[in-house]
């Protein structure tokens, strides 16, 4: 008459809720390769970017498009010496005074990819396809020393999926087993960057009980979600801290 | 030679957007396009695309009625129209690079007769320009209209023979709006189809670094 292994509550239920934020980075180490969402300042994880900072790891590799502004944030942990290597669409824009120094001082290693060959890549490698065609580039700068090929008479560049250690994305509501929903234009690069990674983290504006989000809303599914720390949603600053796309 | 005024950036965008008909799917570059979405005439559908997520914005919001999470593309605050949607990034260049926008109206640095457009970098020892989405639009849109000065601040040509600028894509431009004519480009020759009032032919070509062709009734 015992109860189902399910039923029991034996305290091993799923639970991708961690202490904090330091618990959330473990594990991060020298060289990684992360991948950091938002759009400017939204949907940007403002806390576990700023927990980085705190966490000390090296020599990383930062995917996000944008090279961050002002001298928080992204900015700071550039400005700290422990980015090797940026990967984005837009570095140079108003308030990116830490990357032009760096960059124009030999500091900084910058790779240049367009937005949507960017959100293409960090999807391919989610999606476990190793590389894709794109007509983006073609008879450009960017698009040189790179294979092409022709299919119906047009010519397509090939691109790399792009993978990464850890991805650092901002929810805004989440469940336990790792269920997100995003807010307005704050989805942008997260949901994308949450299926890439080795190691998703995930800074939740909120914490509800399973069952509460509504299954045809929810755009991440847990299945991608390692991680998930509670960082309430403080006033956000006033987007437009960084310009142009 | 007589006075004309050229159009200032506001009276550009509202050109622009009388030519953009109800129900088309438009992207909006930086700069003088971004202002077009504050001129669609009321009552208009058209959909407005931002690259970070958004189809069916609206205009900007009075200060109080700002919302921090719903930014465009240039990271200014806009508003939602009714039957407005979101969508991550890989979606966003999906619509962009799977040719279902109508339209995208980019700024540039230089247009050529060919249709070249080089709006990304001003010389190719520029090792760290902003590319964003541009190269995506110009390739993935099937019409690219370019809104610009017809000129430089310095009076250079922005309307060349050849792109001396790196290249954002090549022969992807259809029409271009600049604040003294629109110009179609036609199997590799730019034919004015409007001018400003009181502008001579002769002074737009002078303004011009390739041959223009007319298909416009000339002012006195």
């Amino acid at each position: 008459m015992g109860k189902s292994h399910a039923e029991e509550g034996t305290g091993t239920m799923i639970n991708k809720e961690v202490r904090d934020i330091a618990d959330a980075l473990s594990g991060i180490g020298d060289g990684a390769v992360v991948m950091v969402g938002g759009f400017g300042s939204v949907g940007q994880p403002d806390a576990l970017i700023e927990g980085l900072i705190e966490q000390g790891a090296r020599d990383l590799t930062i995917i996000a498009n944008n090279a961050g502004a002002g001298r928080v944030g992204l900015a700071k942990l550039m400005e700290a010496g422990r980015v090797r290597k940026i990967i984005c669409s837009f570095p140079r824009s108003a308030g990116s005074v830490v990357f032009e120094e760096l960059f124009r001082a030999g500091k900084l290693e910058l790779e240049i990819v367009p937005q949507g060959t960017l959100a293409e890549r960090i999807r391919a490698a989610g999606a476990g396809i190793p590389g894709f065609y794109t007509a983006t580039t073609v008879g450009t700068l960017l698009a040189q020393g790179k294979e092409t090929r022709t299919f119906d008479g047009r010519t397509y560049v090939l691109e790399h999926a792009l993978h990464a250690d850890a991805a650092l994305v901002e929810a805004w509501r989440t469940d336990r087993m790792g269920n997100c929903t995003y807010r307005e234009s704050g989805r942008n690069f997260n949901a994308v960057m949450a299926m890439a990674a080795r190691m998703t983290v995930v800074q939740s504006c909120g914490m509800v009980a399973v069952g509460a989000l509504d299954p045809e809303a929810i755009v991440t599914p847990g299945i991608f979600v390692d991680r998930i720390v509670v960082v309430p949603e403080a006033a956000k600053v006033a987007a437009g801290a960084e310009g142009g796309a | 030679m007589s006075i004309c005024k050229p159009l200032s950036r506001r009276d550009l965008a509202a050109r622009i957007a009388r030519d953009i008909p109800e129900g088309w799917y438009v992207n909006l570059g930086i700069g003088i396009p971004t202002l077009i979405a504050d001129a669609i005439p009321a009552g208009r559908e058209v959909i407005l695309h931002s690259e970070n997520g958004i189809l069916g914005f609206g205009p900007a919001p009075a200060p109080e009625a700002v919302d921090p999470w719903l930014i465009n593309a240039g990271k200014q605050h806009v508003t939602l129209n009714a039957g407005g949607s979101f969508f991550h990034h890989a979606d966003s260049f999906a619509m962009i690079r799977g040719g279902h926008l109508d339209l995208c109206v980019l700024g540039a640095f230089e247009v050529a007769a060919n249709g070249d457009l080089a709006n990304w970098a001003t010389s190719a020892e520029d090792s760290a320009p902003a590319v964003g989405g541009a190269m995506d639009l110009a390739v993935g849109t099937p019409r690219v209209w370019v809104a610009t000065e017809h000129t430089t601040r310095d009076g250079a040509p922005k309307l060349v023979e050849r792109c001396t600028y790196p290249l954002t894509a090549p022969g992807v431009v259809t029409r271009i709006y600049t604040n003294l004519a629109v110009i179609d480009v036609r199997d590799g020759r730019f034919v004015v189809t409007e001018m400003i009032p009181d502008l001579s032919r002769e002074a737009l070509q002078a303004q011009t670094g390739v041959e223009l062709h007319f298909e416009v009734p000339e002012y006195a």
